[in-house]
């Protein structure tokens, strides 16, 4: 009997393979790693894909006149017709202000008595407008919002010529890359990312954490296949499976989300590869720390998912973070992936972002990997 | 093969080993020296409770940890610095088999063969012998995870032998098997060695496995005990040992009296008898109430040799003098028509489509010590749970002290002490706020708290470690604490679910001392095992297999049935083999 020992060979080729076999039997017939693989970015797309969203649509408001005139009737009109609102008239202040306790409403226009008057005399426009501070971000939107809806109906009625205009410049805005303006299309790409980060660490830190709580690693290592063989045979079926997920994202993205896709999927591919190596090294190395798959799970996702959702720049805004937690996000791989994606969606292959990036992403990948090597050995405890 | 390198006769030889853990409270010794030499071409059993080192012995061997420092030398190699060419002519068996659950017994199969670089052209051969030796053979599509454990561990050995490997490190592959499975287990292991030559090296926590290997290293807390064949041990105790006939009177009341007497090492309950070793060949010295009882010399046991190192290397000190009394309640047998404590008719439980417990019945008497007795998933604890009111029966009768635990399990269970398999003890709360918590959980407060707290403490032996946290007090005393916990509100009924896993023979002694004690003053205990030893300290038995009931009755009666011209006095080990290769009409109703 002649054992293989060292690295490289057809004996190693051997052991390679029937690791590979081994553990794609195991993803078929456990539907723990399909699920993750599959089901965890599919629900994780459609929660935030439609619940995360920058935009205000459909803002309940209510409405009170105290007393009604056309003016406050054209505006109401202008209200109904925004997208932005969908009003509802309260009789008086007192049953408004229960609403928006309540949180029926998130905003009150108030069209005081004098509001008819008010608007021929001095084009003061006496408009009370209460907006519910809870939601910091929706209340400056509502604000925004409703700022604008009352300048668009301030300008239609000078236009009609009832007096003269006040507005001699119109703005006209031209938004460049993502013309309809819309978060989702900005938020989707990022969010790709976030989500292949938490399931690439997940993949590989749970199988590794299973085998060794069901005693198998254990037996693994009493065999002559090596570390880096192991290894090997746990990389490749993660990765054949991680890129599958992230091919049903980009789907999804496209498709359900309508998210465009300019670049190339040469290029989508390939960075791809590249981040989703980095995140499976990711949960290779929190496997080697955490030999318990609750424990693994929860290292992972504080240790990858978190940071990645709030640092990678996909929702809140790197420019705008003090110097050092600025600093933090440039050894979060996600930061770059975040920034490749959004690109190659929205933009096209630009080389002058995807290279650099793609090059940091390849620079963790080795990083990753040497330290596992050099970490790991056959041995318990 | 890596084995013929080696020019001496030894295997494996280790000098001065240490191997010492980290632990949050210091630095725990896992083997403290330890020197032995393995011969080529034998069966060496490394005996010892758990927590004794057998498995971090092994795991150094095969090079999977690394040691402190001595000396260590496997086939030619130390295992530390060269671990792939030991690896490489090593049949390595976990504890914890390491077996693929989701992939069927020939992809297990195949994956080893692989990682082993056996070539595909001579497996069928390799295979043919392996599965027809293990009974695998028409399983070979089944998922390993559906396998029964025995199969399992026999897939186990099948899938670590596929290389041929010189040298075989077992850990524990017994353990939580059948005894018929056990027996086919050794069967297995020694044609294999005779065969192939091979040289195994064996774990087993039960004693009774020694006798089977050809030479025996018994490890305790971390130091070899003693190291020899069976024959040497058993000639140091030839003779010692006696067996009493308590005629008439129950063998349990007259035990203690004897286990105190001069020259006295050990004594334990073998049926209506009284198995007394001594510390040599004169018979003890009976006091006068005890004198007419006839006297038997008997042969000695493996359990016997250990007990006698055991009581030299630990000094006078190995045994205890229990049996103070735990004051129990007066008057409390009032509502005492009901004759059994325990009555369980055409019990039934179904798991999905899987019947965990079939068609069961039996009575425990008051005051009675019966046994529930069979291998891991025979229903031993399933029925348990569903005594303790934690899992309602699918179907049947079931009366703890009276009540009907279907219609009132809490009024059940406050006659009813439970003590789960696993402690389900707060580790780290002191022992005294253990027993504080339960006695308040039981309803306890005031001065009848702390009353009995100090009573259950002196009757444990637990004073001196009052104010340690109970995670980490050694085995045995956890195990006491676990108990003394399941008494905080006096019950007339104990439930004890392998309370004796894992412990030490003489932690185990002071425990049935206990046991006895309380079954004296009336506590009715419905204990599970599957040391069969043990078996035989119950009044009243019954025997489970797959859910049903295999047999029931005294531990005699039971080896009666069992009795045959070839084996004239069977041990319930025996009968419980014979038992199951008879099965043909399993059922007998318990009465």
């Amino acid at each position: 009997m002649k054992d293989g020992g060292g690295l490289g060979g057809r004996a190693s080729l051997l052991r390679i393979r029937a690791l590979i076999r081994k553990e794609t039997l195991q993803i078929l017939r456990d539907p723990s790693s399909l699920a993750i693989a599959f089901l965890l970015p599919f629900v994780l797309l459609l929660i935030f894909g439609y619940g995360v969203s920058l935009d205000a649509r459909h803002v309940p408001v209510a409405v009170v006149q105290d007393s009604r005139s056309p003016d406050s009737e054209g505006f109401m009109a202008g209200l109904r017709h925004s997208p932005w609102f969908s009003p509802t008239i309260y009789p008086d202040i007192h049953s408004a202000v229960e609403a928006l306790k309540r949180q029926d409403v998130d905003g009150i226009l108030w069209f005081r008595e004098n509001f008819g008057r008010e608007i021929h005399s001095s084009r003061n426009g006496p408009i009370h407008v209460v907006v519910d501070g809870v939601d910091d971000n929706t209340a400056r939107l509502v604000e925004g919002y409703l700022t604008n809806v009352w300048q668009t109906w301030i300008t239609l009625r000078n236009e009609r010529g009832r007096e003269s205009s006040v507005f001699p410049v119109t703005l006209e805005p031209r938004i460049w890359f993502n013309p309809d303006n819309r978060s989702r299309d900005f938020l989707v790409p990022g969010l790709i990312a976030v989500i292949m980060t938490l399931i690439g660490a997940l993949l590989t830190a749970l199988v590794v954490a299973r085998e060794w709580e069901r005693g198998t690693m254990e037996s693994l290592f009493v065999t002559p296949a090596s570390m880096g063989e192991i290894l090997i045979g746990k990389f490749i079926p993660y990765f054949v499976l991680g890129m599958s997920g992230m091919a049903l994202s980009v789907l999804m993205g496209h498709f359900l989300f309508g998210v465009p896709f300019r670049g190339s999927i040469f290029v989508l591919g390939l960075t791809s590869a590249l981040f989703l190596s980095a995140a499976l090294g990711m949960g290779l190395l929190i496997s080697t720390v955490s030999k318990n798959q609750f424990v693994a799970g929860q290292i992972a996702i504080v240790s990858t998912f978190l940071p990645a959702f709030i640092l990678s720049g996909f929702i809140f805004d790197v420019h705008s973070m003090p110097k050092m937690i600025r600093g933090i996000t440039h050894i979060i791989p996600a930061s770059y992936f975040v920034t490749i994606l959004q690109t190659v969606f929205l933009a096209g292959d630009i080389p002058g972002v995807i290279v650099p990036n793609s090059l940091a992403l390849a620079l963790f990948s080795v990083f990753l990997f040497a330290v596992i090597l050099r970490i790991s050995r056959k041995r318990i405890g | 093969m890596a084995g013929d390198r080696e020019s001496s006769g030894n295997v494996i030889s280790v000098r001065d080993l240490v191997r010492t853990f980290p632990s949050p409270r210091g630095t725990v010794t896992a083997l403290e020296g330890v020197s032995f030499e393995i011969r080529k071409g034998t069966v060496t059993g490394l005996i010892g409770p758990d927590g004794a080192g057998k498995t971090t012995l092994l795991r150094i061997l095969a090079g999977l940890i690394l040691r402190d420092s001595g000396t260590v030398n496997v086939m030619g190699y130390d295992p530390s610095a060269d671990p792939l060419p030991v690896q490489g002519s090593l049949g390595y068996m976990p504890q914890k088999f390491g077996l693929y659950e989701d992939l069927t017994v020939m992809e297990n199969l195949d994956l080893y063969a692989d990682l082993h670089a056996v070539p595909p052209s001579g497996r069928k051969d390799l295979y043919a012998p392996l599965l027809s030796m293990t009974g695998l053979g028409p399983f070979l599509g089944r998922l390993a995870g559906k396998l029964s454990g025995g199969m399992k561990q026999k897939l186990g050995v099948a899938c670590s032998l596929l290389h041929r490997p010189p040298l075989l490190l077992f850990d524990e592959p017994t353990v939580g098997v059948d005894p018929v499975s056990r027996r086919e287990l050794w069967e297995i292991l020694h044609t294999l060695v005779r065969e192939s030559g091979a040289t195994l090296f064996v774990s087993t926590s039960y004693l009774d496995e020694a006798e089977r290997c050809d030479d025996i290293l018994i490890l305790l807390d971390g130091r070899i005990l003693g190291a020899g064949s069976p024959a040497d041990f058993y000639t140091e105790v030839r003779g010692h040992a006696f067996e009493l006939e308590s005629a008439g009177q129950s063998p349990r009341s007259v035990e203690p009296g004897i286990s105190v007497l001069p020259g006295v090492v050990d004594t334990v309950l073998t049926g209506s008898r009284v198995r007394i070793l001594m510390e040599d060949r004169s018979p003890p010295v009976l006091p006068e109430e005890f004198e007419h009882f006839p006297l038997h010399p008997v042969a000695p046991r493996f359990e016997d040799a250990f007990m006698d190192r055991l009581r030299r290397t630990r000094g006078g000190d190995g045994k205890t003098r229990l049996p103070r009394q735990l004051h129990r309640k007066t008057g409390r047998s009032g509502q005492g028509e009901e004759e059994s404590a325990i009555l369980v008719e055409n019990l039934v439980r179904d798991f999905g489509t899987f019947r965990a417990v079939n068609d069961l019945s039996f009575e425990v008497k008051r005051g009675e010590v019966f046994g529930l007795l069979g291998a891991n998933g025979a229903g031993k604890t399933t029925t348990f749970r569903m005594l303790a009111g934690l899992l309602p029966p699918t179907g049947g009768t079931l009366r703890v002290a009276g009540q009907d635990v279907r219609k009132s399990p809490s009024k059940a269970r406050q006659n009813m002490g439970y003590m789960a398999q696993k402690f389900s003890l707060y580790g780290q709360l002191t022992v005294y706020q253990n027993l504080r918590f339960y006695g308040s959980a039981y309803g306890l407060s005031g001065k009848s708290r702390t009353d009995r707290i100090q009573e259950v403490l002196e009757f444990f032996e637990l004073v001196s470690y009052r104010d340690v946290s109970s995670g980490i007090l050694p085995l045995g005393f956890r195990q006491r604490l676990a108990l003394a916990v399941s008494l905080m509100h006096d019950p007339e009924i104990l439930l004890l679910d392998e309370p004796t896993s894992g412990v030490d023979p003489a932690a185990r002694r002071e425990f049935w001392r206990i046991i006895n004690g309380l079954a004296t003053e009336g506590v009715s205990v419905l204990v599970t095992t599957h040391f069969m030893e043990e078996a035989d300290y119950c009044d009243r038995l019954v025997i489970m297999a797959q859910g049903s009931l295999l047999a029931t009755g005294a531990p005699s009666e039971i080896k009666e049935r069992a009795r045959t011209p070839q084996l004239p006095s069977p041990s319930l080990e025996d009968a419980f083999v014979s038992l199951l290769s008879r099965a043909g009409p399993l059922q007998e109703t318990g009465k």
